[in-house]
């Protein structure tokens, strides 16, 4: 019961405390159990959330200065204070339901959007003794959770008795469960680079080398398919304000827009969080560093959550910057680039993984790392040539009927 | 785990006679499609609480379980694509009004 | 009653409550949601069985994929968004009355089974039942036959869905 026992391992620490807490005013062991449970969803979910007010803030000054101007910083030092300004302005709208529209599913909708993403929360691994469950199927259930997402935002769409808002939905989820797919596939290569399912094995499995270093393309093909998932720039022609009249969320007012808003952005931090874990190592990878002595303070649950947080936060950053930085993409154009590039390519990716991992098993560590990194190399360097070449094929076919049509 | 294996076995029973109710007595095609759904997960809650009570090593619970779903879904891929096609020409989804081909 | 038969109970209740009313209520939109609800109780009953896997991949099979095939069919397979008309055929209490007679037939079967009031034997430490699914279906000797064979389906019903659907007009 010393200061020390907190710091190494703090959830196990208070539980049992509280258990000796609450046996001593003589509750039994079962309701001790549901009890701890309940507190512990609690901490997690209030965690979430308030992190979550904080990304507020950070995606509008981030904005701001992607676009070379300072974001807000009247209310409170550097703006801290908007976030909460803008919840009191989101909570005290009127609460608009549309006439028509089927009141039950319209409520509904934008909790369900929100209980998706806390439902990622639970194995998020912010340590390796601070997480919510140590799933064995952990990376299946991230793929489930963006299932229930794609379900809110179709009875978000239908509910509001709105052609526009329809319309949206039907795009936003043939967007969502296209790019399900090249995402499935990419996230099977950490699965098979870890030979486990849980995110702690596969954060464990990255202590000598990044997975994304070994496979650098799965990383790039899951970023652009978790862009799309997310449903943000450059693939948010489904709620493009200026387009769709914000497609299907254009008659959601007050806290119910603010729900969806909020619930989109920590979607983005969770997925940062999650390319950290699969790829970047984690609340670990520093690879081999925490075994020499001077450096065992990295073993810290503290320091890893910080870590964690961290990484996720760089992965956050980089969704924003190009979600900043590129035009909006038409809802064709991104079906054929996820049926016709992503999807092939990725196949390609995994089956390449799949053979490398079992040739090259007996090599020493530097040379299954230079052997995976090169041959996504090769298969890079192949793409952008048969690219190339289509293209050229293509700019040519131009050239003549335009010649065509001038003679 | 003090759940006796019989009160899985009725569950799945009560929700496989549910599903037939809503097959036998509904007249849009897509909800008879609803009915034939959870008689699909009746069985697969059957086959999964066989598997966990009489042999949980040996897989063959399972294995066929995933077969189901893999089957429940190409049925439903193409019976939703068969009913939207009939619509299409029909301009109904009621399956009693679907009766060219009788005498 | 101990923890467990609590949570079982009340997901039996949720499941059976929300499959009678994917059977009763009347717009189809509600019936395809009211199924969601049935279906991720099945997926906690997966989970209470210690089948983590079938779980997650009953939520991400059926709810994000055949959930919303039903959703999208049922948008657009109609005229108005309202639904009219009465939703039952004439002769519905003819199938309620075979679904309680098939119901007690089968609840009689199972309780005159012998040893069905067994309980379930713990999984020993060493069995990994997720490493054990993985290798049953595709190992040569016990499950990769119908593995494959079960894609070929899904290649066929995916080449069949599109074509029914997509190009059925210009024929």
């Amino acid at each position: 019961m010393t200061l020390a026992g907190f710091l190494n391992d703090p959830i196990n620490f208070v539980a049992q405390w509280l258990t000796g807490l609450l046996t001593g005013w003589g509750f039994s062991n079962g309701l001790i159990t549901v009890i701890l449970y309940f507190i512990g969803i609690l901490v997690l979910v209030v965690f979430a959330m308030l992190l979550d007010i904080g990304l507020v803030w950070v995606e509008r000054k981030v904005v701001a200065r992607f676009q070379d101007r300072l974001g807000p910083n009247r209310i409170g030092p550097f703006g801290l204070i908007q976030p909460i300004a803008d919840i009191i302005k989101l909570v005290i709208k009127e609460d608009i339901t549309p006439a028509g529209a089927d009141k039950v599913v319209f409520n509904i909708a934008p909790v369900l959007a929100a209980m998706s993403v806390i439902s990622l929360w639970a194995i998020l691994p912010l340590s390796s003794k601070i997480f919510g469950v140590d799933l064995n199927v952990a990376v299946l259930y991230l793929v489930a959770a963006g299932a229930l997402g794609t379900l809110s935002i179709i009875m978000g769409g239908w509910a509001s008795n709105n052609k526009y808002a329809l319309l949206g939905a039907f795009r936003m989820v043939a967007n969502m469960v296209s790019y399900e797919i090249p995402m499935v596939v990419t996230l099977l290569i950490p699965v098979i680079l870890a030979d486990t399912m849980s995110v702690q094995g596969i954060t464990q499995a990255q202590s000598g080398m990044w997975f994304a270093i070994l496979s650098p393309l799965a990383f790039v093909i899951f970023f652009i398919s978790a862009i799309a998932e997310l449903g943000r720039s450059p693939f948010d022609l489904v709620e493009a304000e200026s387009e769709l009249t914000a497609g299907f969320n254009v008659e959601y007012s007050g806290m119910k827009f603010g729900w969806f808003y909020a619930s989109e952005l920590l979607h983005a931090f969770t997925f940062g969080g999650f390319m950290a874990v699969l790829f970047f190592g984690g609340y670990g990878g520093f690879f081999g560093l925490e075994k020499l002595s001077a450096f065992h303070w990295l073993t810290n649950p503290f320091i890893q959550a910080a870590v964690f947080i961290a990484k996720a936060m760089f992965g956050y950053w980089a969704i924003m910057w190009v979600k900043y930085s590129m035009p909006r993409i038409r809802i064709d154009h991104m079906l054929a680039f996820n049926w016709k590039f992503l999807v092939p390519l990725s196949l390609v990716v995994l089956v390449n993984t799949a053979i490398l991992n079992k040739l090259l098993a007996g090599l020493p560590a530097w040379g299954y790392t230079l052997g995976m990194f090169l041959s996504n190399v090769i298969i890079g360097v192949v793409t952008i040539e048969i690219l190339r070449a289509y293209g050229r094929k293509q700019r040519k076919s131009e050239q003549t009927l335009a010649q065509a049509m001038r003679n | 785990m003090s759940i006796p294996l019989s009160w899985y076995l009725i569950l799945a029973a009560a929700l496989f006679c549910i599903g037939l109710y809503g097959v036998l007595s509904r007249k849009n095609a897509i909800a008879i499609l609803l009915g034939v759904e959870l008689m699909l997960n009746a069985v697969n809650v059957n086959l999964v609480a066989f598997w966990r009570y009489l042999d949980p090593a040996q897989m063959a619970g399972q294995v066929f379980a995933v077969i189901v779903f893999a089957v429940a879904a190409a049925e439903v891929a193409v019976g939703l694509a068969l009913v939207i096609s009939v619509y299409r020409r029909r301009k109904t989804v009621v399956a009693d009004e679907v009766d060219l081909m009788k005498w | 009653m101990t923890a467990d038969k609590i949570i079982f109970l009340l997901i039996g209740v949720l499941i059976l409550v929300s499959a009678l009313m994917v059977v009763t209520t009347r717009k189809l939109i509600h019936a395809a949601l009211w199924l969601v609800a049935a279906l991720f109780g099945v997926a906690v009953l997966y989970a209470i069985l210690q089948a983590g896997f079938l779980a997650v991949v009953q939520v991400v099979v059926y709810i994000g994929a055949i959930a919303i095939l039903f959703i999208f069919a049922v948008m657009l397979t109609r005229r108005d968004m309202r639904d009219q008309g009465p939703q039952t055929r004439s002769n519905w209490w003819i199938a309620a009355l075979l679904g309680l007679l098939i119901l007690a037939g089968l609840v009689f079967l199972i309780i005159n089974q012998p040893d069905v009031e067994r309980t379930a034997a713990v999984i020993p430490a060493g069995v990994d039942t997720l490493r054990n699914l993985g290798t049953a279906l595709v190992s040569p000797d016990a499950y990769v036959l119908p593995f494959e064979v079960a894609s070929v389906l899904l290649l066929a019903a995916l080449v069949g869905a599109v074509y029914i659907a997509g190009f059925g007009k210009k024929s």
